[in-house]
Formats: structure tokens, sequence, C-alpha cells
């Protein structure tokens, strides 16, 4: 009881990271009909500058409590910064100039910057190879359940501070969609976008908008991501990244609600299979569900049947 | 002297629009006047929509010049003004001349205030019938929001220009007559009631002209008479000029003030409704005869 707790805590924690990367990949592909596939990498360079900032800031400060506070606060904020621009000059250089393009061009010009990206940052930080790592952030927990076993289930204070924080930003961004202009004039983007601009909403800043606002939840991922593991590695932008746009595809991809219940099943998947059968295996478990979801449901399943347009 | 003579809004020139080796629209000329309902009818492939395509920046025509005034700005002044300048737009202080051929589609509805509607209808069919409204009050709101910082942290400015967005939006909700399903999505509604939320939506822009194609397709005689009854409030009660495509002969005679014929993308007739009426060439593009047989048709329509 207590294991399934402990994991329970530890999928949704992770889900939450996970969620917050899909609802960039679910928004790109709702508003342009395209697969960010740099969008990990966007994310990777958030971690990675949080990373920098973070040591910055607590080897001139200390690791007191408030200076690892006032230190996070700033890695959220030059990671939204910095990934928020560089999602707007990827979009300018890499997309625009393709969109009305043939289907293809657009994936591949991603899948190359996401390379480009990559291979920048390994050599620019890491001279290939080696993990970069902080000592563990937030190390406190309150204990919840001990089973007879003597297991004890406990809540870290850093899964509880990833819980608020997604929800702080799932709640603004769930404002901002819903009962701002930009959201509307995303959503009709969405739905039309020759007509939007027809009633004189700029597609082309809505779109960039709508990246910048991707990259800045995914930098968020990327801050709460160093919070988790304490580490982070120029690669980790592929496999996570990979794994949210499964949960964006799961939970049907354009589906913002979609993406977010995508990434807390990941994320539990993820957790319980590495937990109960073998943490080796777990990538496998995780690309083996989505395939069998996509067998089944093949619009993921929060996603709308395609409906063809006169 | 007619109003689209000495009071024109919308100054098409030599409009061209020519795909690959069909020219849909030829060397096509002529005037729209403020706070008229002109009507542009021709048979079927006449090259109306192409015509509608080119002033909204559906498409950039291949040639020629179409002139959208604001105010009481001298119009040939101005178009020669905009014309030698780099810009799409000459302002002066009795207003404005837009170039519309030199603009983006979103800023032929942002500043020349132009709006449309389609033929095959394209709401927002995802989103209510109240948000389709604020789509169509997007830039002032985007505005008053301080490009959404403002509307995110409840600034009063924008609460306040939320209000009176919703307002206006439920203004003409109540208009055509649909303000209790508000909150509805607009694909569900039925199809005349569609039509007519699309004439609203892009009555919400604010527009100087109202492009409406074929608004009366697919509606039943009462749906129809309301539209006529809508149109004409548009035109009194807002000062919006109207320039429609219809097919429906009732319609175009009973509302408009000025009809222009097009057949084969060349303009065959303008005038008044009933000089259109009983232009030989008019009948005869409508019928189908050749010139010889003209004055036989002739006497058969009036007979």
């Amino acid at each position: 009881m207590a294991e399934f707790v402990q994991y329970l805590i530890n999928g949704i924690t992770l889900g939450s990271i996970y969620g917050l990367i899909a609802v960039g990949y679910t928004m790109v592909f709702g508003i342009i009909g395209m697969v960010n596939f740099a969008h990990g990498e966007v994310f990777m360079i958030g971690a990675v500058t949080a990373l920098i900032i973070y040591v910055a800031v607590t080897s001139f400060m200390g690791t007191t409590a408030g200076a690892v506070f006032i230190a996070l606060m700033l890695c959220l904020v030059a990671a939204i910064l910095l990934t928020s621009l560089l999602n707007l000059i990827i979009e300018k250089v890499a997309y625009r100039p393709l969109r009305g393009s043939f289907r293809l061009a657009p994936l591949i010009s991603a899948l190359g910057m996401s390379y480009a990206l990559k291979n920048f940052v390994n050599v620019f930080q890491y001279e290939y190879g080696s993990n970069k790592s902080v000592p563990s952030i937030l190390t406190g927990h309150v204990s919840i359940i001990t089973d007879a076993n003597g297991f004890e289930a406990v809540l870290n204070y850093k899964n509880i501070l990833i819980m608020i924080v997604t929800a702080i930003m799932l709640g603004i961004f769930w404002y901002l969609v819903q009962k701002t202009p930009l959201g509307r004039a995303q959503r009709s983007c969405e739905q039309d976008r020759k007509m939007a601009s027809l009633l004189g909403v700029d597609v082309n800043r809505t779109i960039a908008i709508t990246f910048a606002i991707g990259a800045a939840l995914a930098a968020v991922a990327g801050v709460l991501y160093l919070v988790f593991y304490s580490s982070i590695s120029y690669n980790d932008g592929t496999i996570p990244g990979l794994k949210a746009f499964t949960a964006a595809v799961l939970g049907g991809i354009g589906s913002l609600p979609g993406a977010v219940l995508g990434g807390l099943l990941i994320g539990l998947i993820e957790i319980m299979w590495s937990g109960y059968v073998s943490s080796d295996y777990k990538d496998v478990a995780v690309f083996s569900v989505l395939i069998i979801v996509l067998i089944i449901m093949p619009q993921g399943i929060l996603g709308k049947p395609e409906v063809e347009k006169v | 002297m007619q109003n689209w003579q000495s009071d024109p809004v919308l100054c098409v020139e030599h409009l061209t629009m020519r795909f690959g080796g069909l020219t849909a629209v030829k060397s096509l000329s002529f005037d729209v006047g403020r706070g008229d309902i002109t009507a542009l009818i021709g048979p079927n492939g006449a090259g109306k929509t192409t015509v509608f395509n080119c002033i909204t920046g559906f498409y950039k025509p291949t040639e020629g010049r179409i002139g959208l005034r604001h105010g009481i700005i001298d119009f040939d002044i101005g178009k020669q003004a905009a014309t030698q300048s780099s810009s799409y737009v000459t302002h002066s202080a009795g207003g404005a001349v837009y170039l519309l051929e030199r603009m983006p589609d979103h800023l032929i509805a942002k500043q020349a205030k132009v709006a449309r509607t389609f033929q095959n209808i394209r709401l927002f069919a995802g989103m209510t019938l109240i948000e389709n409204l604020m789509v169509a009050q997007h830039n002032a709101l985007m505005l008053a929001s301080n490009f959404t910082f403002g509307g995110l942290l409840g600034f009063k400015t924008y609460t306040t220009a939320e209000r009176a967005a919703k307002e206006k939006a439920a203004f003409w909700l109540e208009k055509i007559d649909l303000l209790d399903r508000a909150d509805m999505p607009a694909g569900d509604l039925p199809y005349g009631a569609q039509r007519r939320l699309e004439i609203a939506r892009a009555m919400c822009t604010d527009p100087v002209l109202l492009c409406l194609d074929e608004p009366a397709a697919g509606l039943n005689p009462r749906e129809s008479a309301d539209l006529n009854t809508l149109l004409r409030s548009i035109r009194s009660d807002h000062g919006t000029s109207i320039l429609l495509i219809e097919h429906d002969m009732s319609v175009v005679m009973e509302v408009s003030d000025h009809v222009v014929v097009l057949d084969y993308g060349i303009k065959i007739s303008d005038g008044t409704p009933d000089f259109v009426k009983s232009d030989p060439k008019v009948i005869a593009a409508y019928l189908g005869v050749d010139d010889d047989e003209l004055e036989g048709a002739e006497s058969e329509v009036s007979a």
C-alpha cells in the first residue's frame, strides 16, 4: 500500500513535468498542424539555463532556504525569457518560411533544429558527454503512510513544489486561452486561420506568441525537472521530449486537457512499471502503451475525430 | 448624378485576375457609393467571388487598383498620392484612402475596415456565438489588455473594454435574434441562423464596407425577408456601405440601390436596378441568347 502511494506521488510529479511540455507540442500542432520536434530541446535548454543560474546563485549566496528560493525564482525568470526568445527565433527562421510548403518540410526542419540545438549545447556546455548535476534541491519530506513491512511513503518538498508550480502554470495558461483576446485569437486561428485573418487577427503574430508560450511552459518544466532529478544532460531533451510528445498524442493531439491527462498517464505508467516490473524496460512500456492506445483510439483519449472541412 | 459617382467609398479600377491561363476577371472598373447597397450579379462563373477575394485580400490581383475611402478626402487626389507613395495609405485632415491591393488581409480588416462573409459559411464552429463575435473585436481588446499582460492581471482598462465588447456582441445577437443561444457552439446553429451570425460577426469589426457573398443562399422566404430588413437596418443605423453578391433577383431588386452585372469576368451593365433590369445585354447574359435573338428575348421578358 505505502509502495503504491509512493509510486503514485512520483508518477504524478513526473507526469506534471511531461504535461507541461506536452502542452507546447499540442498547442503548436493545433494552430499550424506541425509537430515541433525541437520542443524537447527547448525544454532541455530551459533546464540547462536553470542549472547554470542555480549554480551561480547558490555558490554566491550559499544554500540557505532563502538563497534556494531566490535562485529558483531567478532560474524560472531566466529560463522562461531565454526559451521564449529562442522559440520565437526558431519559428521565424526555421518554420515560418516553410509554412504553406509541403507537409514534411517543417517537420524535417524541426528535426534539423533539434539536432542543431542539442549538439550546440553539448559542445558549448558539456564538452562531449557527462551529466551536470547540482546538490539535491529541497531535501525535506513529510511522511504519509508506513505499512506493515516498514515501508514509508513520503511526500518530498520538491514533489509538492513541482505539483503546485505545475497547477499554477496550467491555471494561468487555461485562463489565457479561455478568457483573454489572445486565447480567443489562438483558438480562432486553430479553426480557420484565413478567416481569423479576415477579421483583423494578425495570424503570424498569434502563431509566434503560441510558440513563445509553449516555450515558457517548457522552461518551467525544465526548472522542475532539474529540481526533481538534480541533474541534466544535453541529451535530456530527447527522451523526455519524446515522452511528452507521446503524452500529447495519447491525450489527443490538439487537445489541451488531453496533453495534461496524457502527461500524467505517461508519468504514472513509467513510475509504476519501474517500480513493479523493471526499471530497465520503462521506456519500452511507455511507448508500447502509446502504440496500443493509438490502435484502439487513433484520435487519442480526448481528441476529436478528424472532421472533414468543407 | 448618382450617389456612387458623387460619393464613392470603394473604387475598383481595371481589376484583372488571372489564374494561369484563365482570366477570371478582366479589366473591371466600378464604384460603390457610400451608404448604398450595391449588388454584384451575374451568371455562374462570372467572376463575382473573385472580385470579392481581391477586395478582401484573399487574392492579390494580377492588375488593377482598388481604392477605399474613409471620410471626405478627395478620392482622386488621395488615390494618386497613395499610389505614388511607397505605402498603402494616404491620410489627410478629411480622412484616408487605402489601396487594398497593396495590403495584407488582416490589415484590410483592421485598418481599411472591410469585412466579408462567405458563400460557404466560415464560422468558428467550435467556439460559442459570443466568442465568434469577440474574435471580431480582437484588435481593440488586444490593445486594451496591454497585449494580454493587462488582461492576465485584470487591469481596469481591460475589464472595461471586455465588458464593452460583450455588450456589443450582445447587441448584435439581439439584433439577429440569437441572444438566447449566446453560449452555444456556433456549429450547432441551424443554417439560416449561421448566416445571420456571420453577418453579425462581420459587423462587429465596425466595417466601412461590408461584403456579403450570397447572403440569401439557402434561406427560406421568411428568412430572406428578415435578411432584407437586417441589411436595410445595417445601412440606415450604422451607415455601413454594403456590397453583395446575390443570385436571388427578388433580393437584389428589392434592397439594392446600384447593380453591377458581370459576365465572363467583364462588366456588361452598371446602373440602378431598373436600368439594369431592362438592359438587353443583361437579359441576353441571363437567358443565354445570341445577339440577333436579343430583340425577341427582350420582348418576351417585358411581356
